[in-house]
């Protein structure tokens, strides 16, 4: 990201910033169904196009079916206005999402609060770190980061230069395959004697159905308790916003292995709808600390259930 | 979580007795199921659409073979359009150019685009003896073009030095002259990762491309990829004469929509697929794989694939041979077993089998699973030699031995051996009556070692 583009995004207010980075989302599913409701009276052939604008924004098919259904029973052969319409969709989805959109809670008398970031390839967890660490030391805190992806290419690398942007230490091992659970345990360990705040591990992508590699997360996860039993006391999964259904396999395989306490949704800022996350919300649970909507180093946002519907569908 | 769309398709039409043509009726139920699972596998909603237009117009009046139930029918019906749309089996790529032929990749942050270029010049040295040069035009991810060099450095490819503070159509200048004036045949250029509504970064890699003039520009999408995918292909396509698509993550456990919905709007041939972290794992794309995924019934033709590059023809021969004898002893189980192991184990297998979700689950309850190969392989492993070659030595004190050896129990000693006898009984079996026996005792042939009866029927 250039240095004035960062600038200006530094500029705006968070809403502005949310819902220029949901724009394109919302522009896209408010047309199709501006284009749905045309003030007359809500029947069949309508809700099934609703429900065909909820699967384009990767709602996943139950979840379309059931949103649909919900305003049937309040409205089906009512005389029925756009802004009604998608109000009411909106408010559908706000009360499945107001219990997950709970932020990062960081507990000090972990000294430090240890946070493991997993996911697969390529959603973004060492921007995701980046962004964080910047958060956090914007805070006043102390951050240590652990350069926990020892298997791609110049990961490390990557990592450091995020820690040079967020001003915080990044520790890390010099060859690659080196055993990232070594590293971690070691990194808590000076971590703890250094009585840093925040210690952020960033481990390599895997894909979930590779068992052998979700064995090395998890061994991960074993030693830290080695020093400490609660630790790691935050696992956050990054998802991708536009990955599919998949989205489904890869929190239940991860949550099997490590007990993911919290998701961060990335790449929001561009046509993906991330509207899996709704279907997520119902299935596990599972709290949505943050959200990434661009590459500058302030573009994690936390995630906001009310915001997120209504800008979803084009309300303000 | 996805049952086969075979199942469902049956059940929908278990009610379903009558034989004959099937009527317009029949097909809209049978399609509706085809609707759900391909919306379920992530294919975009107005590919699907399109999609189950024309089969109904293929399927109305078609005659159901005697052979087939209408939900067979309808299956083959899906699968061959399924199989049509995604394209021909292995298109080439056209470098064909005055040297060096250019390659660009363009895609979204995190698809996989660097990964690829390392993997795709490894691929060319190799099969066409090109000579490749990678140059990374990411000057926005940090450490992006590190991560370049590095992985040449791995795969034994030039990577064009990195000169700092040189923008990306410089840079794609400077590769496409290094490569004239020092004779690569190929140049393949790493672009950033770049949303496709992103003006600025959409103008440069067009720019890049006016530039340059690649013989191919391949867009580079992850399998896992949802709805966005028709987005995404068109809007590049838009901005960039896109003549490939390569697909990376197939080695996930997606169902691989994307591949059909990218195709469908772009009209690209899908050119490759990435299966791996290794620098060897890029494939050419079959059809008909990817087709079976999409409807949930596996990928028969991967597994084949898998089966031909990992057995080793000459053991494979030598076991021929003795099985021929009629002389297949523990010793051979043990190599079976290594080879299931090296095929990627259970979880690999059962990944690439139809049908899986059921018979995962009953695996699952059985306890069959790789630690049971693992402990079947121990168990050969602590008997001597002379018991390998001839198991009826094996009385009980040398089985309690065995098991204290191994560290199971007499039981898994039993059970192993037990099922060797069934297997060396087949194997007698196909000694005396060449391949027309093998086949005509097949309930027991057609498991893979490894796999206790009971647990499957």
């Amino acid at each position: 990201m250039s240095q004035s583009a960062e600038k200006a995004g530094r500029k705006s207010g968070f809403f502005a910033r949310l819902k220029a980075g949901l724009a394109k989302t919302a522009q896209g599913l408010s047309d199709s169904i501006g284009a749905i409701i045309t003030g007359r009276t809500l029947d069949r052939a309508m809700l099934d196009q609703l429900e065909e604008a909820l699967i384009s924004a990767d709602l996943g098919l139950a979840t379309a079916e059931e949103l649909v259904e919900a305003l049937a029973k309040q409205k089906l052969g009512r005389e029925v206005s756009d802004e009604e319409v998608r109000g009411a969709l909106a408010g559908e989805i706000a009360r499945i999402l107001l219990p997950v959109a709970r932020p990062l809670a960081l507990d000090p008398a972990n000294k430090p609060h240890v946070i493991l970031v997993a996911g697969v390839n390529g959603t973004g967890k060492t921007t995701t770190i980046g962004k964080l660490a910047h958060q956090m030391r914007a805070e006043g805190r102390s951050v240590m980061l652990v350069a926990g992806d020892t298997f791609r290419a110049a990961a490390v690398e990557q990592l450091k230069i995020w820690g040079q942007r967020a001003d915080c230490a990044v520790i890390a091992r010099a060859e690659t395959g080196a055993d990232a659970a070594g590293l971690a345990f070691d990194a808590f360990a000076e971590a703890k004697a250094k009585g840093t705040e925040v210690l952020i591990i960033d481990t390599a992508g895997r894909l979930q159905n590779k068992a052998h590699l979700m064995d090395e997360l998890k061994k991960i996860d074993r030693v830290l308790k080695k020093l400490d039993p609660s630790a790691p006391h935050t696992r956050l999964l990054v998802l991708d916003a536009t990955t599919g259904q998949n989205a489904h396999n890869q929190v239940e395989v991860f949550k099997e292995a490590v007990k993911i306490d919290g998701l961060v949704m990335t790449k929001l800022d561009g046509t993906a709808k991330g509207g899996v996350v709704v279907a997520l919300a119902k299935r596990f649970g599972l709290p949505i600390v943050a959200i990434g909507v661009g590459e500058a180093i302030d573009d994690l946002r936390p995630f906001e259930a009310e915001a997120f519907s209504r800008a979803l569908l084009g309300l303000s | 979580m996805f049952d086969s769309l075979t199942n469902r398709l049956n059940a929908a039409f278990e009610r379903l007795t009558r034989r004959g043509a099937l009527s317009e009726a029949d097909v809209t139920e049978g399609l509706r199921e085809v609707r759900v699972a391909l919306l379920e596998a992530d294919v975009a909603l107005s590919v699907v659409k399109d999609f189950v237009a024309q089969v109904k117009e293929k399927a109305i009046g078609a005659e159901v073979l005697r052979s087939v139930t209408p939900g067979q029918q309808i299956i083959k019906l899906v699968h061959d359009h399924l199989v049509e749309m995604l394209g021909e089996d292995e298109s080439e790529f056209e470098l064909a150019v005055e040297p060096p032929a250019v390659i660009l990749m363009a895609g979204l942050q995190g698809s996989g685009k660097t990964t690829t270029s390392a993997k795709l010049a490894l691929r060319l040295l190799r099969q066409r003896k090109s000579r490749c040069l990678l140059a990374s035009l990411d000057t926005r991810r940090p450490a992006a073009m590190e991560q370049l060099a590095v992985l040449g450095k791995q795969a034994g490819i030039d990577v064009l030095p990195i000169v700092a503070g040189q923008n990306a159509i410089a840079i794609a200048k400077r590769a496409h002259e290094t490569a004239r004036l020092e004779g690569y045949d190929v140049v393949i250029l790493d672009t950033a990762g770049r949303l496709h509504v992103d003006e600025e970064l959409m103008d440069e890699v067009a720019a890049v491309h006016a530039a340059t003039r690649p013989a191919e520009t391949l867009l580079v999408a992850d399998a896992l990829t949802g709805q966005d995918a028709v987005n995404v292909a068109r809007q590049f396509k838009a901005r960039l004469p896109v003549t490939g698509i390569v697909l990376t993550r197939i080695d996930g456990d997606g169902r691989g929509g994307a591949a059909l919905s990218m195709r469908a709007v772009t009209g690209c041939p899908i050119k490759l697929i990435g299966v791996g972290e290794k620098l060897d794992a890029l494939e050419a794309f079959h059809p008909a794989g990817i087709a079976s995924r999409i409807l949930g019934m596996g990928d028969i033709v991967s597994l084949v694939e898998k089966a031909q590059a990992t057995v080793d023809h000459k053991e494979a021969e030598r076991l021929a041979a003795k099985v021929q004898k009629g002389a297949f002893d523990l010793d051979d189980l043990a190599k079976q077993i290594q080879q299931m192991k090296k095929m990627g184990g259970m979880d690999g297998l059962m990944g690439l089998l139809p049908g899986v979700g059921k018979v995962k689950k009953q695996l699952a309850a059985a306890k069959v699973d790789d630690s049971m190969l693992a402990r079947q392989l121990a168990i050969i492993q602590s008997m001597t030699k002379a018991e390998r070659r001839n198991p009826k030595v094996l009385n009980g004190s040398r089985r309690r031995r065995i098991a204290s050896g191994s560290g199971t129990t007499i039981q898994e000693v039993n059970r192993l051996l037990k099922q060797f006898q069934q297997m060396s009984d087949m194997v007698k079996k196909v000694g005396k009556m060449g391949m027309k026996g093998m086949l005509r005792g097949l309930p027991a042939g057609a498991l893979p070692p490894g796999f206790p009866r009971g647990g499957l029927s």
